[in-house]
Parts: C-alpha cells; structure tokens; sequence
C-alpha cells in the first residue's frame, strides 16, 4: 500500500533501469567505434593507446584527432537533435512533431547554405558562426509554423504544411547553389548531405558547450513542461506563466537542432523516433524522466548509425542521414497507424 | 453574510467586446452557484473569464475580499481550480500522474512530491471512488473515469473556489448525479465554493444554491432555484417552442398534441400519466378528468392535455364539476380508463366510466 501512495517513485526504478542500459550501450557503442574503420584495431591496441596519450603514430592520429571527436560529436548532436524534438512534441502536444518534418532543420540548412555562399569570402565561417545561422533560419521556420499552427488545429495538416516549407527552403537553398562558386557548392553539399565526419575537436566543444547547457535548461523546464500537456488553460490554471514557457521552449529547440544542422547537416528521423522509442521504454511521458534518458537514447542511435554509415559500404560512407532515415521512418510509419488506431491524429 | 466571491459591473466577451455585461454576483463561501442557459449564451465566457483565461472587458470581481483579476498567477492557483471542457489526452500518464499536476502550486522548482503531497493525492483520488484507477494509463480510461480523475486532479490543488464548465458532458446519468453528490459534499465538508455551468436543468435546481441564468446581454435572473425558475420559466429562458418544463419536479414533457380533443381520460392518482405519454405520442389531442388539484396527473395533464377538468382536492368532486366533465367526455369520440380506483371522493369518475360504458364510447373493453 506504501508504495502505492507514491507517485514519483512509480518508473523511477524502470528509469534508473533504462538509464544504466542505456550508458553501457553508449560505452560500448563507442568502443566499437573507436575499433571499427578501414584501419582496424584490436582491443588491446586501443586501451595501449588510450594509457599512452597523444603520440605521433597514424593510429594515434586516427583514434585521438578522427575517430574519437567524431564519435563524441555523433552522440552530443544525436542526443541534442532527440530532445530538440521531445520539446517540439511538448509544445505541440503531438509525437510526430519534429525539426526535420516540420521543416525546421530546411530552414536552417537553407540559412546556413546562403552564409556559407554569399558571406564566406567577408566573415570567418567558424563553428559558432554556423550555428548562429542555423539557429536564425530554424527561428524563421518555426516562427512560419507557427502562424500556420493557428490556423490548422490538425496535426496531420501541420506536417504537410511543415514538409512543404522544407521544400520552399530547399528550393531556395538550390537557387543559391545555382549562383555559388565552385569550392562553396563542394563545400556545401558535403555538408548539405549531412555527416559527422570532417570535424575536429573545436566542433566538439561548440557542440557541448551548445548542447549541454541547453539540454539542461530544458530539464529545468520539466515541471511546466509537464503540466503544459494537459492543455494552456489547465497549465495557466495551476500557474504555469504560458507565454514565457512556450517562448523557452521553441527557444532551447530551435537552438538544439540549430546546432545539429550546423555541425552535422540536417539528419532526418532522430527527432520524432527516438523520443518515441524513449517514451515506450520508460512508459511514461514525464519530462523530468524523459529529458535525461532521451538524450542517452539519442546519442546511443545516432553513434551507431554513424558507425553504420561508415562501415557498411567502406571505403565509401553513407550519409548519417540516410541511416537515420532507414531506421527512424518505419518508427514514424508505426506511430502513424497505431494512432490512427486510437484516432487521434 | 458576508461573500466570499464577489463580481461588481463585470462585462465579458472576446476580442474587446462585451458579450454580456453588468454581471453582479454575490456568493458566499461554501456555496455552489449554477449557471443555466441555452447553448452559446455565454456560460463558458463567464466561467473563462472568472478563471483567468480570458480577460475581463469591464468590472471587478474580488475572491475573500482579494482583487481575483490582478492577483498574481501563482496565488490565484492556489485559490482556485478549474475543470475546463476541453479534453485532455495526454499520453503515457497515470491517473495518479494527472491527479499529482494539482499540487504543481505547491511543489518544487523540479516538481517533487512531498510525503504531505502524496496523501494529499491519494486523497483526492479517494473522494472521486478512483482510487482502482490510480495506476491504470489516462488514456485508456472510459469517459466517466476521465472526468473523475480530472476532477480529483482540481481537488488535489485544494482549492477554495473552484470553477467548472460542464462538468456533467460525456457522462450518462449515474456518473452524472454521482459527480453532483461529489461535488455537494465538497461544499459541505471542505467549505469550498463552486461556480459551474450545467446543461440539466433538474439537477442545476437540486444541487445548487443559486441560479445564474444567462441569455442575451445582459443576466436574465439570479438566486436561489426557486426564486429563478418562478421568475423566469424554462420555456422562455431556452425559447422553448414546443414542449414544456416542469420545475416542480424537473421533468420534461414533449410538445402537446394540438386541436379538439378526441379521447377523454378518466385519470387520477398518477395511473393517467403513462396513457397522457402514450397518446402525445400518437400525436392524438385528448382531455383528462376529473382530477385532483394536487394529483400528479394533474400536473401532467396541464401540459400535455388539451382540456382537462381540474377538481379542488380534500374533498369530493362536486354536482357542477360532473357535469362539467360528462359534457367534455361526450364530446369526445372515445374514453379511456386509466384505471385508477374508484373510491368515495373521486366517484363521479365511476359515474362517468358508468355512462361511457352505456354509450359504447369506453375503449378496450
């Protein structure tokens, strides 16, 4: 009976669960990766690297300067891409809201691709500057959706709405490839494809200096946030201060997935299937649980299906987001049909 | 008395502009004040407006003697709770969960339940009979559970005043008076003060101690149930064309059957009832006689007779009266007995069934 009498500690134990599942998974996700490539390496090689630091050797140079921010900047984006879209589902109330099917993630793509083409020559086109494009032209698009969200209270509308800014956006993206030089358009579509790989460790430290902190305000925010899914009036109602929550909200996720497309390109799927998945898991949708273990969960996705993309076909590399796309499209479809079941879409 | 809540010149509406305005209300704690009305008259403007969630065109409106309109959001949510109409479907929630958003006023930056506020949940869980409930997932509950739930959910914020719209939609009858009794004796035991709005209008007049009606502009009538439905009939506060209202016993009676009448009905003692229905729904215009002033036949009759023959009651029917009858019975192409006892007050009923039968006018026999 005592432990009936306790909501909180309901899923705390399934959480703790799920989490230290998910950590060791992580662990090991990263060891393969650090193994895994056209050079392999055994075990014993890489803890004997890992003792010896920093050396001059091209297995050095390939675990410590590739490999390793590689596989780091997979899981911070990944993780930050998987609450970026836990937040947008939040302030939507729908599980297939997302920056990529929404169009946010085109928007910023397409304001990233016009800096790096008609700005590269006049300003230095570091980390940073990328992600404030990024979090511009996310900022854009989801300000349009939101206009359009008033007027369509239909979810399934929503999404074509969104999906049809991403191809206003891509179209204009294209345009401005029409007139870009020929480095920018190598530049652009390496990057436009979008890919882990190429980065070093600066890329890493903008992703964690971003994405950390960001993912942690979005924790704090776990409180209205749960609330805020019973609907505005009973959020208002219990003195949730609405205006300035939805505000934070569209803020801390623009600036998430902002970073992703920045650092990485837009990668599709990862923001409505993993915080699917996470939810299934922990059976249960309380933010203050989800946040955590969707951001594990997301780093665990998207380190392996980086891992897939460049070890499948190697020497050749796949886009992340092709990966992403083949795993992450059937869960949508899934949510899809089992919601319509419960006709609620 | 002094009163709890209070709304002086309150205008209410959207967009600027006032949909009803001069709303002067007087409540004292404790007490449950109903809002009655047609569809789209402005109940739930009322309601949204009072719980803050749209603003007030004009006026003031002050909860135990405070300001309610620039209260600070976060005090006002320990004051006051609402139900809405609008449905919630969030996913992957317990009952318990939902019920736990009450004490969000009370809680933590993160939200943490204190031991205090979890037997305080558990309480609210226990005063809707949902305590079954409580871990089962929202989403699968039936619509009766939801709105329990929802309503423990209010409960558990402890308000003082708490506000609901609708609370009786979606629910069939039993859940209906069930929430209703919850309700009373949440005003009777907790002291707490409601403001609702109901569709039905029996139950408005039985569990509430004021009536607010609402239609056009302005408030149409307010006070105690008895004062209000005396004052306004239901028929003119719906514009009832057809039909009718009893607020005796807050039954409702379909349109009556319009012309001559063609069958007389020698009723009494509640046995014409079932016969009057029967025949309204024949559409087949009758009469009904000779009956008692204080007969519920009586009452039924009044509105679904076209002619009836009403005899003051503690005594027995007299000379006049009888022929009165005899001379509406024969009139009419058939009669009816509807069975009812012949005894010494009410024999000229026998008398009349008596000459029916002579005539070959009485039916099934």
């Amino acid at each position: 009976m005592e432990k009936k009498d306790n909501t909180a500690r309901r899923g705390a134990g399934r959480f703790l669960i799920i989490l230290c599942l998910l950590l060791l998974l992580l662990v090991i996700a990263l060891a393969v990766n650090l193994a895994v490539g056209s050079v392999r390496m055994s075990p014993a090689e890489i803890l004997g690297l890992l003792k010896d630091g920093r050396n001059a050797s091209t297995e050095s140079l390939i675990v410590f300067n590739i490999r390793m921010p590689r596989m780091l900047l997979a899981a911070i984006l990944g993780g930050a891409l998987s609450v970026s879209g836990f937040l947008l589902q939040s302030f939507f109330r729908n599980p297939i809201a997302g920056p990529f099917v929404l169009g946010i993630s085109s928007g910023a793509k397409m304001i990233v691709g016009i800096t790096m083409i008609f700005l590269a020559g006049r300003i230095a086109m570091s980390p940073w500057t990328m992600i404030l494009a990024a979090f511009i032209g996310s900022l854009m698009i989801t300000a349009i959706v939101l206009l359009f969200s008033q007027k369509v209270k239909n979810m399934a509308m929503l999404l074509v709405v969104g999906i049809m800014v991403g191809y206003i956006c891509s179209a204009v993206t294209d345009m401005a490839v029409t007139f870009a030089s020929e480095q920018d358009i190598v530049n652009l579509k390496y990057w436009s494809m979008g890919t882990f790989s190429g980065k070093g460790w600066d890329s890493v430290l903008t992703a964690a200096a971003v994405c950390f902190p960001a993912a942690i305000a979005a924790w704090l925010l776990s409180k209205p946030m749960g609330a805020y899914a019973l609907g505005e009036g009973y959020a208002k109602s219990m003195g949730v201060a609405v205006k300035p929550f939805r505000t934070a909200l569209i803020l801390l996720s623009s600036l998430l997935s902002a970073c992703v497309t920045a650092l990485a390109g837009p990668i599709s799927f990862v923001g409505i299937a993993v915080p699917h998945i996470t939810r299934r898991l922990l059976r249960s949708s309380r933010p203050i649980l989800v946040i955590p273990t969707v951001f594990l969960c997301g780093a665990v996705f998207c380190v392996f299906c980086d891992l897939i993309a460049r070890t499948v076909f190697s020497p050749t590399e796949l886009n992340i987001g092709t990966v992403t796309s083949v795993f992450g499209a059937p869960v949508v479809i899934w949510m899809m049909i089992s919601k319509r079941r419960s006709q609620e879409v | 008395m002094d009163n709890y809540f209070e709304t002086h010149g309150l205008s209410v509406g959207y967009g600027g502009s006032a949909l009803i305005h001069d709303i002067d209300l007087a409540l004292g704690k404790g007490k449950i004040l109903t809002l009655i009305g047609p569809n789209g008259s402005g109940k739930t403007t009322i309601l949204k407006t009072l719980s803050r969630q749209i603003a007030a065109i004009r006026g003031a409106a002050s909860v135990d003697g405070a300001q309610l309109f620039t209260m600070p959001q976060k005090e006002l949510a320990k004051k006051q709770a609402v139900v809405l109409t609008e449905r919630i479907r969030p996913e992957l929630y317990t009952a318990r969960e939902i019920v736990a958003f009450g004490r969000y006023p009370y809680t933590n930056m993160i939200g943490r339940l204190t031991p205090e506020d979890e037997s305080i949940v558990s309480d609210a869980l226990a005063s809707v009979n949902a305590e079954a409930l409580a871990d089962k997932e929202f989403s699968t509950l039936s619509d009766g559970q939801k709105q329990r739930v929802v309503l423990a959910r209010a409960f558990a914020q402890m308000p003082e005043l708490l506000i609901l719209d609708e609370p009786t939609a979606y629910l069939d009858i039993r859940h209906k008076t069930e929430l209703l009794s919850i309700l009373r004796r949440l005003a009777l035991e907790k002291d707490v003060t409601i403001i609702m709005s109901l569709h039905e209008i029996d139950l408005a007049a039985k569990v509430s101690d004021l009536l607010l009606c609402v239609k056009g502009e302005t408030i149409a009538a307010f006070g105690t149930p008895e004062e209000v439905l005396k004052a306004l009939p239901i028929e003119s506060l719906y514009d009832m064309n057809s039909g009718s209202y009893d607020p005796l016993f807050g039954s409702v009676e379909l349109e009556r059957p319009q012309g001559k009448p063609e069958v007389f009905v020698v009723a009494g003692g509640g046995c014409g009832i079932s016969v009057f229905r029967a025949l309204q729904r024949e559409r087949t215009p009758f009469a009904a006689g000779i009956l008692f002033e204080n007969d519920v036949d009586a009452r039924v009759a009044k509105s679904l007779a076209s002619a009836s023959v009403i005899a003051p009651a503690f005594e027995p029917i007299s000379e006049e009266l009888y022929e009165k009858a005899k001379e509406l019975m024969l009139s009419c192409k058939a009669v009816a007995d509807a069975g009812t006892p012949v005894r010494a007050l009410n024999e000229a009923n026998g008398r009349l069934l008596a000459l029916a039968r002579e005539k070959g006018l009485l039916k099934d026999e």
